[in-house]
């Protein structure tokens, strides 16, 4: 570690980790009432669940993004953290206002959370990924503020690289967006219009910005390539990226009560989405191909690897599979989309989390040449196993998606089966699901067993 | 190719990309904006529909349901639920969600649960109201068929 301020990562990290567990253990019990309706109803009901898997996963990526940065920016300026104790005071405050949401959806029924958060005074609430209180949304923009005012002041003052700027743009980006979720007319269409400059502009658009810059770090440590070469690899992913992106946004709005030319654009722009996902893998092997140093992390590597190949399979191929309208016209809503929202959200942002803990981590803990090599043995096992569980479960998804469109979308009116009994049929392979996801957990537990491997103390 | 490619080749294509991009977007955005509300008939917007948007999003209703295709796809799609189950006729899709709401949770082992909302009467009207609305919407002939 170079800068003593690139601690104040650690407790990010951490904290990311144990939110990913309780998104998986959130994410298994909805699987088992996907089998078992009554299972733990009418303590938790469905939605509650969902809202907080899907909760827990955003507020563990921004914890991981802020950690990451926070252990990145002071490499990169080539200075310690404007101010590390704005970095502490704001994870407490992040990680108080999140405990306080997720317990708020356990504790109390969704509309008494509404009303005791005074939803009424600027109402926000009750939208798929925005659930959280207004109140709630007006501490992330301050805690994003704080954070983005403590990176800005450093890189202003510090040494800018490519990287370090392009890391700043998307959370500039971010900030911006997030700006979006305050907007709920009255008008349905308008509404779910603007809710996709949160949601589609983060995932496919600021937050590819963010990754790219953390692959970029990642791998210029680890291979010793000339800067040169890596920032132009850089900046052709984020222009594909944003040329693609942007008008792919399109691709939602196909059947919301948006202009039909959506249909051509979105269908066209979207379909170079993969693009960025695909230089990735070949800025990381040609990367590692060409490098200069060997380090002996060689797990921070793997995940990087892992990273630009499961993100392009997940965000890239399972993404193009039903982004042509005239195909999105079946598979719209159906268990399709939920597949391809599993292996993208993990592929892409969940294993770049797992990057940079793993590569960041060992240094925070004294251990400049990475972990031991019986350590990172446990963590290669945990590795395949998230891997493969989460390539499982999104083939038992897509199985189940494609079984739904044949029975209830494809069929003409007087013979498509309804929903219900569409899901019926599916029971087995969402038991198949359950069983991927219980092997997800079983390698994220695997995971965290890495980190309490024995180190014996080496002469440095 | 890469070779070919300079770090300040890379770098103006991202510059003058994503400007592009910007502008593309921004002006479809623009355009967008301006269709919506015929599209959607906004004139109808009433103030039960609106009420009985906030019941939709103040009880979470897209936590398992979709809703012109977006949500959770635990339970069924409701753009087009008044067509199905209402026969497009709103005296009878109203009396229908009167007696739905009221029945919730069905007693049927291991069915998937729809929790009881303890709506009034009139709550449930503004609901249906909303989703009477919403399958008006004009979604480019979606879904395929009646079942959503």
């Amino acid at each position: 570690m170079k800068y003593s301020s690139q601690m104040v990562a650690k407790p990010y990290f951490i904290f990311a980790l144990v939110l990913l567990a309780g998104e998986i253990l959130f994410g298994l019990t909805m699987s088992i009432q996907y089998i078992y309706g009554d299972f733990l109803f009418p303590a938790i009901p469905f939605n509650v669940l969902r809202m907080v898997h899907v909760n827990l996963l955003i507020v563990l990526l921004l914890f991981g993004f802020m950690g990451a940065t926070y252990y990145l920016i002071p490499e990169e300026a080539e200075r310690e953290l404007w101010s590390p104790l704005l970095a502490k005071i704001t994870f407490w405050i992040f990680l108080v206002a999140g405990v306080a949401t997720i317990l708020g959806y356990l504790l109390v029924p969704y509309a008494e959370l509404a009303q005791l958060t005074m939803n009424e005074l600027w109402p926000t609430m009750g939208r798929e990924f925005l659930e959280q209180p207004t109140i709630t949304k007006v501490g992330i923009v301050v805690v994003v503020l704080s954070y983005l005012l403590n990176v800005t002041m450093t890189v202003i003052k510090g040494r800018k690289t490519t990287i370090s700027i392009i890391l700043l743009t998307g959370l500039f980006g971010l900030a911006f967006f997030f700006l979006f979720a305050f907007y709920v007319p009255d008008n349905l269409v308008m509404d779910k219009f603007f809710w996709w400059f949160v949601v589609h502009l983060w995932v496919e658009a600021t937050w590819e910005l963010i990754l790219g810059a953390l692959l970029a770090f990642v791998l210029v440590r680890l291979t010793g390539v000339d800067r040169e070469h890596i920032d132009k690899w850089l900046y052709l992913i984020i222009a594909m990226t944003l040329i693609a992106g942007l008008a792919g946004t399109g691709h939602h709005f196909f059947f919301i009560g948006a202009p039909g030319y959506w249909l051509w654009i979105g269908s066209i722009a979207s379909a170079a989405e993969p693009i960025p996902f695909f230089l990735m893998i070949l800025f990381a092997y040609n990367m590692i191909k060409n490098r200069r140093i060997q380090d002996d992390n060689k797990m921070a590597l793997i995940w990087a690897k892992g990273t630009a190949v499961v993100g392009f399979l997940g965000a890239g191929v399972w993404g193009f599979m039903h982004t042509l309208a005239p195909v999105n016209y079946y598979t719209h809503g159906t268990q399709l989309t939920a597949a391809h929202g599993h292996l993208s959200f993990f592929g892409a942002y969940v294993m770049i989390v797992f990057t940079m803990v793993s590569y960041a981590m060992p240094i925070l803990r004294g251990r400049p040449h990475g972990n031991n090599a019986k350590a990172q043995k446990v963590e290669l096992a945990s590795f395949w196993l998230m891997v493969i569980g989460m390539i499982g479960l999104t083939l038992a998804l897509t199985v189940a998606g494609v079984m739904q469109i044949e029975m209830q979308r494809i069929p003409d009116a007087a013979n498509a089966m309804t929903f219900m009994d569409t899901q019926a049929t599916l029971t087995a392979v969402y038991v198949v699901r359950s069983l991927f996801g219980v092997m997800v957990f079983a390698g994220l537990l695997t995971y965290f067993a890495s980190f309490f491997v024995k180190h014996e103390k080496v002469a440095a | 190719m890469s070779e070919r490619i300079t770090k300040d080749m890379a770098k103006n294509i991202y510059f003058g990309g994503g400007i592009f991009a910007i502008l593309v977007f921004a002006g479809l955005t623009f355009d967008s904006v301006k269709q919506i509300p015929e599209l959607s008939h906004a004139e109808n917007i009433t103030e039960s529909v609106v009420l009985g948007k906030k019941i939709w999003e103040n009880n979470n209703c897209v936590g398992c349901h979709t809703l012109l295709g977006e949500g959770a796809y635990y339970a069924p799609e409701l753009g087009n639920v008044f067509q199905r189950l209402g026969s497009s006729d709103e005296a009878s899709f109203k009396s229908y969600m009167q007696g739905w709401m009221a029945s919730q949770p069905l007693n049927i082992p291991d069915r998937r649960k729809m929790p009881q909302f303890h709506l009034a009467p009139e709550q449930v009207d503004n609901l249906a109201d909303f989703l009477i609305w919403t399958s008006k919407v004009n979604t480019q002939e979606w879904p395929p068929n009646i079942q959503g």
